[in-house]
C-alpha cells in the first residue's frame, strides 16, 4: 500500500461471482462457529469442566446418601446432568450473538446481499456442536464411572436426539435475550437467574418425593423434569410415547413462539 | 473467477438522473429526537462525497438508512437506481459499508474474516482463498493474516475493515468516520485507499468530523447539523462562501468584548464566536485582507488586543458560522 496505483488493480479486477444459495450462506456461518471452537478454546473448557465437576461431585458426595451408592445414583443422575448441561450451554449462543451485535459485526452481515437468517443458522450449528461435544464427554465419563444405559445404543441415540431438540428449543430463549440485551455478561446473568430455579427445582438431582408439596407440584410440571424423565426413559429403556411427547413439549413450544419473535426483533433492529 | 474482466463503467443515465445515491426528504426519529429531519442529497457516480458534521448531527443515521440497516420514517431514497425500501436486496447487492465500529470478528484471523465474506458473496474454494490473499496483500496485512483480529492495531483493523468492504467491488461504498481514532500515518494510508477506490470508479459516501478530511478527499461536501443539511458544495465553494481563514483575538480589556463582537460582525457580516479563554473571540474570514481590515477596525475603535492570531477555521468555527448563517436564512424567510 505504499503507492496509490497498486490498490487500483485489486479494485478493478473483481467480477461478482454468482449469488450463493441460502444453504451455502448458512454453511459459511456454521464454519465460523467451528472456527470459534479453535480460536476460543476457553469456551470449550467452560463447557466441559462444569458438567464434569457436577457429575463427579454429585455422584461421589451425594450419591451414596441419595441413592444408596454412587453407582446407583449415577444411573438416575447422568441423563439429568445431560439436560442440565445442554440448557446451561444454550446461554452461550445468546452471549455470542449479543457480543456480535454490540461490536457491529451484524451491521456488516445485514448490509450483505445474503439470506437474512443465515447468521442464526450458524448459531444453531455452533449450538449443536457444543451440545454434542459436551454430551459425549459426560456420557464417556459416566460409562467410566459405571453408568450402564439399559436402553442400549438405540436408547442412547434417541436420548441424544431429544437432547439436541432441547438445546435447540432453549437456544431461542437466549437468542431473543441476545437480540434485546447488548452486553454478553447481562445475557449470562439473566440467563442463569432464570435457569437455576428451573434446573434445581426439578427431578434432575433428587427424587421430588421428599420435597414439600407445593414444590413437588412445581417439579412435576417443570419442563426440565419432563425432559429429564423422557431422556431417562430413552437411555434407561422403557420410555413411553407420552413421556417423550411431554419432554418435547417445551422445546417445540419455545421454537414455535420464539423463532418468529427472533425474526421480528432482528428485522426491526 | 475471471480476474481479467475490468469493472464495467456505467455511463447510462437512468430515471435517477445518473446519481449513485439520490435522497429526498429522508427522515428518521428515535423517540422524540429527529435524528435525520428531511435531508436531500444527490451523489454523482464515481464521486467522493463527504457528510461533515459533529457527533450526533445525524450523519451515521443517514448512512445506516442508506445501507438498509434501519428503515426511514419518511422521504425517499435510491441507491444505484434501486429504491431503498422497496428493493433492499438490490441495494445491498450494490453497496458495501464500513461502519464506525469495526465490523469484524475479533476471534477469527484477518484471513478468516475475508474468507468468510468471500464465501458469503459467492466465491468458492480456491477463488475465495485467492481473493482473501489478494486483499490482504493490497492492504499490507499479509504478515498479520494468520493472527486473530483482536491483536490488530487500530490502523490494521480499519484497513481490514475496508478490505472487507471490497471483497466484491461495490458500486457505492459507505465509510462511516473512516479515520476516527487513527494516528496520522494510518490516516494517510486510509486516505490513499479512498482515493484509489474512487479512481477505480467506486462512488464513495463518507462521514467525517474533520474539516480537513472532507477538504482533502471529497469532490463535494454536505454539512449536516441537527438532522438538517445546512450547506452543500465543493470544498472551494464552501470556503469561498464561508472563508478559509479564522481570526482569533484576545482583548486587553474583557469589558469591551461586546463592542469587539459588534465591530467584527459589522465588518465581516458574520457572528463572532466567544473563545475558550476569557475575553477572546474568533471569527471566520474569507481572505487575509479581510482579517487585516477587521483587526484595523478594532484598533480604530480603541479596542486593544492582548493577542491575535490567524489560522484555519476548525470545524467548530465553520459550524458556528454556518449555523449562524442558517438561522439567519430561516429568519429572512419569515
Amino acid at each position: 500500500m505504499s503507492d496509490v496505483s497498486s490498490p487500483v488493480a485489486v479494485f478493478r479486477s473483481v467480477a461478482r461471482p454468482p449469488a450463493p444459495s441460502a444453504v451455502s450462506n448458512a454453511l459459511v456461518f456454521g464454519w465460523r462457529a467451528v472456527l470459534k471452537f479453535r480460536h476460543v478454546p476457553e469456551q470449550l473448557f467452560d463447557l466441559v469442566m462444569t458438567p464434569i465437576m457436577f457429575t463427579l461431585i454429585f455422584t461421589f458426595v451425594f450419591g451414596g446418601a441419595l441413592a444408596g451408592s454412587p453407582r446407583d445414583y449415577l444411573q438416575v443422575f447422568l441423563p439429568g446432568i445431560l439436560v442440565q448441561t445442554v440448557t446451561f450451554n444454550a446461554v452461550y449462543s445468546g452471549m455470542g450473538l449479543s457480543a456480535d451485535l454490540d461490536k457491529g459485526l451484524f451491521d456488516r452481515f445485514r448490509s450483505l446481499p445474503i439470506w437474512s437468517l443465515a447468521p442464526f443458522a450458524g448459531l444453531v450449528v455452533g449450538d449443536v456442536l457444543r451440545h454434542l461435544i459436551a454430551g459425549a464427554i459426560i456420557l464417556a465419563i459416566g460409562l467410566l464411572l459405571g453408568y450402564r444405559p439399559e436402553g442400549g445404543l438405540l436408547g442412547v441415540l434417541g436420548g441424544f436426539a431429544l437432547l439436541l431438540a432441547i438445546g435447540f428449543g432453549f437456544g431461542w430463549i437466549f437468542i431473543v435475550l441476545g437480540l434485546l440485551v447488548r452486553t454478553p455478561m447481562t445475557v449470562m446473568t439473566i440467563g442463569f437467574t432464570f435457569l437455576f430455579p428451573l434446573v434445581f427445582a426439578s427431578n434432575i438431582m433428587v427424587d421430588p418425593a421428599t420435597m414439600p408439596g407445593w414444590l413437588a407440584a412445581f417439579v412435576a410440571v417443570n419442563p426440565v423434569s419432563l425432559m429429564t424423565t423422557a431422556i431417562r426413559g430413552l437411555m434407561g429403556g422403557g420410555a413411553t410415547l407420552g413421556e417423550v411427547a411431554a419432554g418435547l413439549l417445551a422445546p417445540v413450544v419455545l421454537t414455535a413462539v420464539l423463532a418468529p419473535l427472533t425474526l421480528v426483533l432482528y428485522r426491526r433492529q | 473467477m475471471n480476474m481479467s474482466v475490468p469493472m464495467p463503467v456505467t455511463l447510462d443515465v437512468g430515471s435517477d438522473g445518473g446519481f449513485a445515491v439520490s435522497v429526498r426528504g429522508l427522515a428518521k426519529r428515535f423517540g422524540e429526537v429527529k435524528a435525520v429531519d428531511g435531508i436531500d442529497l444527490d451523489v454523482a457516480r464515481g464521486a467522493i462525497f463527504a457528510l461533515l458534521g459533529p457527533n450526533g448531527a445525524g450523519k451515521t443515521t443517514l448512512m445506516r438508512m442508506l445501507a438498509t440497516l434501519i428503515t426511514p420514517d419518511g422521504g425517499k431514497a435510491s441507491v444505484m437506481g434501486h429504491d431503498l425500501v422497496a428493493q433492499p436486496h438490490a441495494v445491498r447487492a450494490s453497496i458495501a459499508m464500513t461502519g464506525q465500529f469495526a465490523s469484524l470478528d475479533d476471534d477469527l484471523t484477518g484471513r478468516e474474516n475475508l474468507l468468510m465474506l468471500s464465501r458469503l458473496l459467492g466465491f468458492r474454494g480456491r477463488a475465495a482463498r485467492a481473493r482473501a490473499n489478494d486483499l490482504l496483500a493490497e492492504f499490507d496485512l499479509s504478515d498479520a493474516a494468520g493472527k486473530q483480529v483482536k491483536s490488530y492495531s487500530g490502523g490494521m483493523r480499519r484497513r481490514l475493515d475496508i478490505a472487507a468492504s471490497l471483497v466484491v467491488t461495490p458500486d457505492v461504498l459507505f465509510l462511516d468516520e473512516p479515520t476516527t481514532g487513527l494516528d496520522p500515518n494510518a490516516r494517510q494510508a486510509v486516505w490513499r485507499m479512498i482515493r484509489a477506490m474512487a479512481a477505480a470508479g467506486v462512488t464513495i459516501l463518507l462521514t467525517t468530523q474533520y474539516l480537513e478530511e472532507a477538504d482533502q478527499l471529497a469532490d463535494r461536501i454536505a454539512v449536516i447539523d441537527h438532522g438538517h443539511k445546512i450547506a452543500e458544495g465543493t470544498s472551494h465553494e464552501l470556503k469561498s462562501a464561508l472563508g478559509s481563514g479564522c481570526l482569533h483575538v484576545m482583548l486587553a480589556d474583557p469589558r469591551r468584548i461586546e463592542d469587539a463582537a459588534a465591530v467584527l460582525q459589522a465588518k465581516l457580516g458574520l457572528a463572532a464566536q466567544a473563545g475558550v479563554a476569557d475575553a477572546s473571540l474568533s471569527i471566520v474570514t474569507r481572505t487575509a485582507a479581510e482579517a487585516n481590515e477587521a483587526v484595523g477596525a478594532l484598533i480604530a475603535k480603541g479596542i486593544e488586543l492582548a493577542a491575535f492570531s490567524m489560522g484555519s477555521p476548525s470545524l467548530d468555527e465553520v459550524f458556528f458560522a454556518l449555523t449562524a448563517q442558517h438561522i439567519g436564512e430561516v429568519r429572512d424567510d419569515v
